[in-house]
This record gives structure tokens, sequence and C-alpha cells, in this order.
């Protein structure tokens, strides 16, 4: 009955959110909560009920995908609307609204409506003073139907539509406070950096309808497996998921385009948890994870993932080392874990990276959801350097972020440890330089998130007004319950992953295998690296728990005893390095001058719009200089012309003639001038002059 | 008898010639048309005289090259003469035909033709 209902899932927040639309206006903050909230738990009920009735039916069912299709969208059922594939075939245009559940959508379904779920109870707590509740819940539903839409779609085109409608309500939420032209900036942001990993995602497509003639994944996927041997390396399946993964880059936060993350942090704090940490950016991942038959087939894209994974990784880890804003030091850190989750579908390992999505969507949005409390009782403070000493005051939110860095950093038992861990194994079977980075940056992340703790809870109270520190105070069950709910999981939720190798059954990696069951030649492929020996995995292993402990003790050094005016030991170091990480390696400042066209050398503008400005100038100045130059040569001959025909040609040719005739005549007219005796004249002079040649000749 | 001059044909060639400009003159320049007329008539007995003279000369040749016979040009007179009257007759024609149409006598009013 749940999956044959499959599409009430998204449908109850779609109403919810139609609700609010219409009605949210007039409607009192009770009911809009218990609308919204509703709505969601509802589909979080519909969603347990979903997956436990499809364990059932895919182990009766040989573990195929459960497919529900509503009605054909785009396209016709007859099948006119044809196009040409890539071997000379036509091949229908068509998407339906249809919707697909296995083992991965699943995972994703379970743990986007829990989450969400949690959120939003959360966020009646958070925003109970705050004005527009209706729209933020309005907003929330939206986002909720978008994001189950494009994780239940059968097609990429109805996970386009997803992927664009979660854009949107980013969009929306993270400029919630529009009064504010940072918020607005930073939706605008966000939304134009989406654009341009669409764009990639949008032709990613074209390339996969035109060589597999459907969008339909389970059609896609037929298709990579029962060609494999001929497609693996085809350099058309290699750019198709190239482009598939810009799009990742750009809605997953990735190099280059992952600059609009840490501006999101504009948005209240349940936006940041949900959308930014749980649930919009891992849908680059679930993309990625959907085609995994597609990338199988491409090596280069692995590599490219895996690279582009490890880098942002690094690169976040190091740049949120030095962040003062609370909120901050979360988005890189959520920028740094998704280059972890790409790394590990870059190196073959969809299962470790579809687990780290799983794991990390628990302690990342109790992180945000803690750090949301934090500023709830610091009445809005967010800069670390003014907390303090916060772990008595607010026991709650301190003891559950506590439990969310620990699992974070990876210290054993709690959830990150099992993913990250298994994240680096693979990745040092793939290459030893990728386990480096990986290693690296784990070091960083114990390191800052400790950092973030001792700063904010551990350290003595840098709490910079008295009322601000006698209003600090635990924030309401509607808020603290879901802390606790989700550090129940942060703890727990590693355990479906548990490895064999220590003496566990990886549930979590049996569960998706049916999604992930490419058979490729077992070699040097990324697809499937050889595993190493048990022993390396054990070294590897407590070189991770050793990473995390040493970053535990290196911010207690540095930060245990931080009072007011307290230094950053980087900035001590290597003050011009610390400047760097503090400014983001100037990253922003770098865009603004390629990209936005908004600085000027002199009264020329740089970057791409200054060539375009560049470009414009030519075809104004150069190119219709030309033309007009051409225009004024021919009206110049023109003239020449003219003047050639009135004087010359109508002067001397035609008139000149008549003139002399007229000249001429003036003596010839004598003859005939009507005077009897002038006649008689002009004859005798012709006798004389007979006369004369007779007798002188 | 024995005379101041000896009058020969060369005497009556030049009274021929002059009596010929004379008339050519009047023709040239007299505005009267029957002037004009005059001094045709007096152009053409100027021709008889140069014809008559000259046929008196040849009359005085031996045989072989005129002798009494030559009397050409004193016929070719009389032709000129007759002419000279039919030609008189029809100028005075036409004189009163045009002093019927412009009431003068004038030549230089004989001007219709001109530009």
């Amino acid at each position: 009955m749940f999956l044959t209902h499959i599409y009430l899932i998204p449908l109850f927040p779609a109403i919810g959110a139609a609700l609010m639309f219409f009605f949210g206006r007039k409607l009192q903050k009770g009911t809009v909560s218990a609308v919204c909230v509703g709505t969601i738990v509802l589909a979080f009920l519909m969603a347990c009920g979903a997956v436990w009735q499809y364990t059932d039916w895919a182990a009766a069912n040989d573990h195929k995908p459960y497919e529900k299709i509503l009605y054909t969208w785009l396209g016709t059922d007859t099948g006119h609307l044809t196009y040409q594939k890539s071997d000379g075939d036509s091949a229908p245009l068509q998407a339906d609204a249809g919707f697909l559940l296995d083992p991965l959508s699943s995972i994703w379904l379970l743990f986007v409506t829990g989450v969400g779920m949690l959120i939003h109870i959360y966020s009646t707590g958070y925003m109970a003073h705050e004005g527009g509740y209706y729209r933020f819940f309005g907003y929330l539903n939206l986002f909720m139907f978008s994001m189950l839409t494009l994780i239940l779609a059968n097609n990429y085109v109805l996970m386009f539509v997803g992927w664009e409608g979660v854009g949107l309500c980013s969009y929306l939420l993270i400029g919630f406070y529009f009064h504010r032209n940072s918020a607005s900036d930073a939706a605008n942001k966000a939304f134009i950096v989406n654009r341009i990993g669409d764009a990639g995602f949008i032709l990613g497509m074209f390339f996969i309808a035109w060589m597999a003639g459907s969008l339909r994944f389970i059609d896609v996927t037929h298709f990579a497996r029962a060609n494999a041997a001929t497609l693996l390396g085809n350099p058309y399946i290699t750019a198709a998921t190239l482009l598939l993964f810009v799009g990742a880059c750009g809605k997953s936060a990735q190099l280059p385009l992952y600059v609009w993350l840490p501006d999101a942090m504009e948005g209240p704090t349940p936006v940041s948890a949900l959308i930014h940490a749980a649930t919009m950016v891992t849908a680059g991942v679930y993309m990625v994870a959907r085609s995994n038959a597609l990338f199988v087939l491409a090596p280069k894209s692995m590599t490219v993932v895996a690279i582009v994974g490890a880098l942002t990784a690094i690169f976040a880890a190091s740049i949120g080392l030095v962040q003062n804003d609370i909120k901050r030091v979360l988005a890189y850190s959520t920028v740094s874990q998704l280059g972890y989750m790409f790394l590990a579908l870059g190196v073959g390992a969809f299962s470790a990276g579809v687990f780290h999505v799983f794991t990390h969507a628990f302690f990342k949005a109790l992180l945000f959801l803690g750090a949301g409390s934090v500023i709830h009782a610091m009445s809005g403070e967010q800069d670390m350097r003014n907390m303090g000493g916060l772990s008595e005051k607010i026991p709650v939110t301190f003891r559950t972020m506590l439990v969310a860095t620990l699992a974070i950093a990876g210290i054993p038992i709690l959830a990150g440890f099992f993913s990250k861990d298994e994240i680096l194994w693979k990745a040092w079977n793939s290459s030893p330089y990728l386990w480096a980075i990986g290693f690296a940056t784990a070091l960083m992340t114990a390191f800052y998130m400790f950092r973030l703790i001792y700063l904010t809870f551990w350290s003595p109270s840098r709490v910079v007004s008295h009322e601000i520190e006698h209003h600090i105070h635990e924030s309401p069950a509607s808020m603290t319950v879901p802390l606790v709910v989700l550090a129940f999981f942060s703890l727990t939720a590693g355990w479906l992953g548990w490895p064999a190798s220590l003496g566990g059954s990886n549930h979590f990696e049996k569960f998706l295998e049916p999604v992930f069951a490419n058979h490729t030649e077992a070699t040097e492929t990324p697809a499937s690296p050889e595993e190493g020996p048990r022993s390396t995995e054990y070294l590897l292993m407590g070189l991770s728990v050793a990473a995390a402990f040493a970053g535990l003790f290196l911010a207690r050094n540095a930060y245990k005893t931080a009072g007011k005016g307290y230094t950053e030991p980087i900035a001590a170091a290597a003050p011009p390095l610390y400047n760097t990480l503090l400014n983001k390696y100037y990253v922003d400042e770098g865009y603004d001058y390629v990209f936005t066209g908004r600085r000027k050398l002199g009264d020329f503008r740089l970057g791409v719009m200054g060539l375009g400005e560049a470009s414009s100038w030519v075809d104004t100045n150069v190119i219709d200089g030309a033309v007009n130059a051409a225009g004024s040569i021919t009206r110049s001959s023109a003239v020449v012309s003219s003047w050639w025909d009135k004087w010359i040609i109508d002067g001397v040719g035609v008139n000149g003639p008549a003139i002399l005739a007229r000249m001429l005549s003036y003596p010839a007219r004598l003859f005939e001038w009507g005077l009897v005796q002038w006649y008689a004249l002009v004859m005798t002079a012709g006798l004389v002059g007979f006369v004369f040649y007779y007798v002188y000749h | 008898m024995d005379a101041l001059l000896h009058i020969t044909t060369l005497h009556y060639l030049v009274l021929g010639a002059a009596l010929f400009l004379l008339g050519v003159i009047g023709v040239l320049t007299r505005r009267n048309v029957v002037i004009v007329l005059m001094s045709i008539e007096l152009i053409l007995n100027a021709v008889n005289l140069n014809l008559v003279a000259f046929s008196r000369y040849w009359q005085g040749m031996p045989g072989h090259l005129g002798g009494p016979g030559a009397l050409h040009g004193q016929v070719f007179a009389i032709f000129v003469i007759t002419d000279a009257a039919a030609e008189a007759a029809v100028g005075l024609g036409i004189l009163i035909a045009f002093f019927r149409n412009k009431e003068t006598v004038n030549v230089d009013e004989v001007n219709l033709l001109k530009w």
C-alpha cells in the first residue's frame, strides 16, 4: 500500500507548501506549525512504510528497483516524438512522472524525511519569534517536495525538476531575511553558481539521451551494463559523466563552484542544517551514485571526480581552520566532507560514499542545529571569539554538539569513524596520494572541530556584554529534543556499516549491492580497486584514530585556555598563511575580478565581462566603423561620379557639341540673312574668287 | 585720219568691265529695287559690249582663225538682249508682287527670312 502510493511522499509537503502559499498569511503560528510539520511527519511515516514494503518486495523480485509511473509527462505514449540516437536508430523522447524506489533512494528517502522532520520540529522553536513564519515553513515544505521529487524520480528529467526546485528553495531560504543586502546577495550567488552546474547537468543529459536512447535510470543502467565491454572508455560517455559531475560540483559545492555555500550561511540556521548540510548538497552525490553504471565506464571521469573531491576536501578544511564565525566553520566543514564523498565515488567505493552521506547527514545537521541553539542562547552572536565557557550554561546543546564533533572527527565507535575510515581505506587502494590528502584533511577536520568546541564551550568566557551573558539559557524542548535524537543517530548510525575487518557484517554495503553491481574487469580500473591486505587496513585505521586524537590534543593545547584577545596558533606561527586562509585564499575576490565584471582598471572593465565590453567596442567602432567607412567611400565616389556626370559628361560631352554647333552656326547664319543684296554680294565674292583662280592658277 | 589714240579692243573691254563693275556695285548697294533691276540691265549690257568687242576682234583675224564669218559674239549678244528683256519683264512682275505685299520698294525690307 505504501509502495503503490509512493507518490504521496512528495505530495504531502507540496500540499503543505500550497496551503502556505494561499492561506498562510491568515493562519496562526500554531496552525502553520501543525500543518507543515505534520506533512513531513506523514511523509516520514510513509517513507518508513514504503522502504519496509520495498525490502519485502525486492526479496521476492530479484532485488529489482520498484518503479511506479503515474503518467507520461514529456513526449507521448505512442512515441511520436523521436530523435536519432548515436547508433542511428531513432528513439522516442519520453520522460514520465515516475517514481523509483531501490536501496539507494531508500536510504536517501529515510534520512531526508527523518532529518527533515527533526529540523522542522526544531524550526518551530527557533523561528518562534521571527516574522514571516508561514513563509519560512512554506518554503521548507516546498524544499522537501523538490528534494523528494529529486530522490524518487525514475528519470533524469524529473530528477532535474527536483534539482532546480531545491536550487530555487535554496535561493528563497538563503534570502529569507531579504531586507539584508548580504542575504539577498548570497541568495543570488547560490542560485547563479548552481545554474552554472545545471548547464553541465543538462548537457550531460543530452549526451546520455543520445547514447542510450532513453533518460530513465533503469534503461540507462541496463544500456551501460549490457554494453560495458564496448563502451568502456567511450569519449561520449566520458563527456556525459564529466558534464554530470559539473552539475554535481555546482549543487554539492565542489571546487571551483563551492563559493556559494559559505555565503549561504546568511540564511536562518535550520536552513543551513537542512539544505546545506544534510539534503540539498547531497543531491550531487546522489546523482553520481545513481549514474554509477555510466561512471564506471569512464575511468577518466572517475579520476577527475576523485581528484576534485580530494582537493576540495583539503582546501575547504584548510580554510575552516581559521574562520571565526561558527557557521562558517561548519560550512567549510560541509564542503570538505562532501569532498570526501566524491573522493569515495571517484575511487569506485560507491557504497562507502553513500555511507558517509548517511552518517554525515546526522552529525552535520546536529552540528548546525546545535550552532543554532548556541546562537539562540547568545542572542544572535555568531563570532566564536565572543563566546566561551558555555558548557555549563547550555548543557544539552553542549553535550549533543560534543557527540557530533566526536563523530565528525572520526573517533571510534561513533558514526563518522566507520564511514570516513572506509573511504580512506578505499582511497589507499586506489592511490596512496589520495589517501594522504584524505588523511591530512582528517587531521585538520579534527583540529578545527575541536577548536570550535573549545572556543565555544570549554574556554574561559569571552562574552562581550553583560546582558548577553545573563541572557544565556538553554533552548526550549522543541529545539533540544531533535538535538538529542540526532545525537543518538550520530552515535549509532555508523554501526550499520561495521566493517568486516572489525568483525561486523557490513549491512549497509550489502543493502546497496544491487545498485552498484557493475561487472567490470577487476583490474586497476578505479571501479573496483583491489583490496590490500588486512594488516594495512588496520594500520590505516590506527593512523586515522591517531589523527583524530592528535587534532583533539592540538586544539586543546591551543584553545582550552583562550581568554579574551587570544592569539591563533597559525597567526602566531605564519601570519601570511593565516591571512590567506582567513581570506579564503582570495577566491571570491578572484572570481569578482575575472567573472563578475565589477572591477575596473581605470575605465576598462576587467575579466570576461571586460572581454565582452571590448568585443562590443570592437564591433561598434572597428567593424561598424569599417562598414560606415565603406558607406562613406561609396558616398564620396557618388559625389565624384555626379560631378563627373554633371560637368564632364553633360557639360563637355552633351552640351559641348551643342555649343560648338551654336558657335559654328553664327557665321553660318550669315549666309541666310534674308537680305537680297547680301546674297548678291556673296555671289559676287564667289565670282571674283573663281576669276582669280583661273587667272592665277 | 590720225586720232589722238587708236581705239583698240582693249578699250572696249575696259569699258565693258567698268560698266560691269558699276552694275555690280549698284546691285549690291542700292536700296531701291527698281535701281537694282536697272543695275542688272547695266551688267547685262556690259556683257553685251564685251561679246561684241570680241566678235569684232575675231573678225579681224585671218581666215582659218575667224575671218568675216566669226559672228559668234554678236549672235550671242542678240541672245543676251532677248534674255535681258525677258528677265526685266519677270523682274518687274516680282517687283509689283513685292510692292503689293510690303508697300515698299526698299530691298532692305525683303528680310522675312532673316533670323
